[in-house]
């Protein structure tokens, strides 16, 4: 397995911490430079787009996405495939630069602050215009700043538990819904060769903080977004009851592969592991029905069960190589709103992941049945949307 | 062009409200430095290259020094024991961090090194995740590995200057082993082994390759083991913020200290002329 749409989990998970952490007293900026006004819409345009995409790494991604742009006929789209891992920071530097900005690029969860408040997006609200009640509102919400829309999501991917049901039924302990539970069935089925539970080779921490805080009845920021929502002493329990479990030696500290990847679930060194949706099709390929998905585990007597979701959302910059604002709308929402055979085959074919417009959920072969139907139920029912700097940045 | 205009503007950069802009126009003054001069943050930073310089430095010094004497003592194949030792200088520090962090520092059980302590009867040990300090022993060996080539052929290169009739004269008097060491090598090595020393240090200061490579994950890094520069880059770019004001004033500072250091170093290294005069 290698990384893939993963990514944007990890930052966004330490993005929405960092920024809930310093929401209140975070240097805002206050910088004036750029236009938070749109351009001048394809005034002087070549006919030509650049687009940029992080490295997916499911096989055939690549390829799919440049079939998608060559399909389009209102430009010649050249596709440009980012390697490595820091594709936000590339992304930023290179739209506060200037220099070889892509047309229409992809975001973790949209837009930031920054590309906003500093007019390097274009506005996308009348571009999705009567097709906004086609996608999933939270995720569409979190791609929306102030009224207006300023990226159209691609697909949507989740987090949860999975666990090896064989494990569990010959420890005698039932798949976890508390946290106490988890803690109990990780030290009942934790052996010399397997650990119980695993969530990452720093313990854990950086993809569950904001799981603390849901899965202890709490939200990022209060009921009128005016402060932070979860300083509580149920949450500070919460904590505390992960410090706990991450000096009783049942949670794995330390694996092959980091939560992101299936791997160290697929190759039998913890019996219950956090990880995305995208990794199913490996986990099932490996376990056949010897394993079962769940959210993470209510805290606490105020506590509830929670997955987080979010998505990549499709941006046009206001700068772009080619100066083609409209054009580049248009292939936004050529490929992302009215191609529903692409977005299908984009979310079904490589790796496992959720259609951005739920109509088309039904069309998923990999979500229809087993774990992956259970993985879009969690969604309906315990889901919270990743929030990161738009939502905290304006208190 | 490409170290000239990038110092000045980042010395520029450093006395403005510079978020997410190259062209900033709130100056905001020294606010940026004493931002950064209090910030725990920063000072743990500077702390952990201080603790990477106590291993690094020394260490990669002695371990060049003594590969050097070694090799000059050798008559047959001196050429291929120096190549030898010198090609992990071409390796790239990302690609040496990579399969330091996915082969031989695993945290799995089967990851190379807990694979051998676990048939010398040992447990597995955590060596990244940061619930212990053995990250070090894997920060640290990577450099070593890296650069004790490199270092070894400028200690050479020292030692090839000292003249073989003070090691001649040394031989009649009877001096030999370690006496010859400490009083002809070592104090004729003296300028190669400060610029040796200086040139360690100030590669301390710019560790960021391995740290960053070994330790960073999912677009993420984290909060133990952050020199300076990681702890910069992470302020300045890392994620989508982009302080770039902050960034500058941070790569002032470690600027001002490296000078200082190479002033000390200068220092230290005509106290024999001066003393003479």
């Amino acid at each position: 397995m290698n990384f893939s749409r993963r990514h944007f989990f990890g930052a966004a998970t330490g993005l929405a911490t960092a920024a809930v952490l310093s929401a209140c007293g975070s240097n805002s900026g206050g910088v004036a430079t750029g236009s938070s006004s749109a351009p001048s819409a394809g005034a002087s345009g070549t006919g030509k787009l650049l687009q940029w995409y992080h490295e997916y790494g499911e096989k055939g991604t690549k390829e799919a996405v440049e079939r998608y742009a060559k399909a389009f006929k209102g430009a010649d789209v050249t596709v440009k495939w980012n390697l490595g891992t820091d594709y936000m920071t590339l992304l930023a530097t290179t739209l506060l630069s200037g220099n070889g900005v892509p047309d229409v690029f992809e975001s973790e969860n949209g837009a930031t602050l920054d590309m906003i408040q500093k007019g390097q997006v274009v506005d996308l609200t009348d571009t999705v215009g009567a097709d906004t009640s086609k996608f999933s509102k939270p995720v569409l919400d979190r791609m929306t700043y102030q009224g207006k829309i300023w990226a159209v999501p691609q697909v949507v991917d989740m987090q949860m538990l999975y666990y090896r049901k064989s494990v569990l039924e010959k420890a005698k302990v039932e798949p976890p819904k508390t946290f106490a539970d988890l803690v109990a069935a990780a030290k009942a089925v934790k052996t010399d060769k397997m650990g119980g539970f695993f969530a990452g080779n720093d313990g854990g921490l950086g993809v569950l903080a904001n799981m603390l805080i849901w899965s202890s009845g709490f939200e990022q920021l209060n009921s009128d977004d005016s402060g932070l929502g979860f300083i509580e002493s149920n949450f500070f329990d919460a904590v505390n009851a992960y410090r706990d479990f991450y000096n009783s030696g049942a949670l794995l500290t330390s694996a092959s592969k980091d939560w992101f990847d299936g791997s160290p679930f697929v190759n039998g060194e913890t019996a219950m592991q956090w990880t995305g949706l995208w990794a199913l099709n490996d986990i099932k390929k490996k376990w056949g029905d010897d394993f079962g998905v769940l959210p993470f585990p209510s805290i606490g007597s105020s506590g509830r069960q929670a997955v987080p979701f979010g998505a990549y959302g499709s941006c046009a910059a206001a700068k772009g190589t080619n100066n083609n604002v409209a054009v580049a709308k248009d292939y936004i929402k050529w490929l992302w709103i009215d191609q529903t055979d692409k977005q299908v085959d984009f979310a079904n074919s490589f790796g496992t992941h959720i259609p951005a417009q739920p109509a088309l959920v039904s069309q998923a072969s990999q979500i229809s049945s087993g774990a992956g139907k259970e993985a879009g139920r969690f969604r309906g029912q315990a889901g919270s949307c990743l929030r990161a700097a738009v939502d905290q940045h304006h208190l | 062009m490409f170290v000239y205009v990038p110092i000045v503007w980042s010395a520029y950069l450093s006395f403005f409200d510079a978020r997410a802009t190259i062209r900033p126009t709130q100056f905001v003054g020294l606010a940026n430095y004493k931002y950064l001069l209090t910030d725990s943050l920063f000072l743990n930073s500077m702390l952990t290259f201080i603790v990477f310089a106590v291993f690094i430095v020394p260490l990669t010094y002695v371990c060049s020094l003594a590969l050097a004497l070694a090799l000059d003592n050798v008559g047959r194949l001196r050429a291929f024991f120096r190549s030898v030792f010198f090609i992990p200088t071409a390796c790239s520090y990302v690609v040496a961090a990579m399969i330091w962090r996915l082969s031989f520092f695993n945290g799995a059980r089967f990851g190379l090194m807990n694979s051998v302590l676990s048939s010398l009867g040992f447990e597995p040990v955590d060596w990244l995740g940061g619930s212990n300090s053995w990250y070090w022993v894997a920060l640290v060996s990577l450099r070593l590995w890296l650069q004790v080539g490199y270092y070894m052929i400028l200690l050479i290169a020292g030692l090839n200057q000292i003249p073989t009739d003070t090691y001649e004269a040394a031989a009649i008097d009877g001096a030999s082993g370690w006496r010859r060491l400490r009083y002809i090598t070592l104090p004729q090595l003296r300028a190669t082994s400060a610029a040796v020393l200086m040139l360690l240090l100030i590669g301390a200061f710019q560790a960021f390759d391995e740290f960053y490579n070994m330790l960073s994950t999912a677009g993420a890094y984290p909060p133990y083991a952050r020199p300076p520069l990681v702890h910069l880059y992470l302020i300045s770019l890392g994620g989508s913020q982009q302080d770039l004001g902050l960034g500058g004033a941070g790569t002032m500072i470690l600027t001002a200290i490296i000078v200082v250091f190479g002033l000390a170093q200068n220092w230290w290294v005509t106290r024999p002329d001066r003393r003479q005069q």
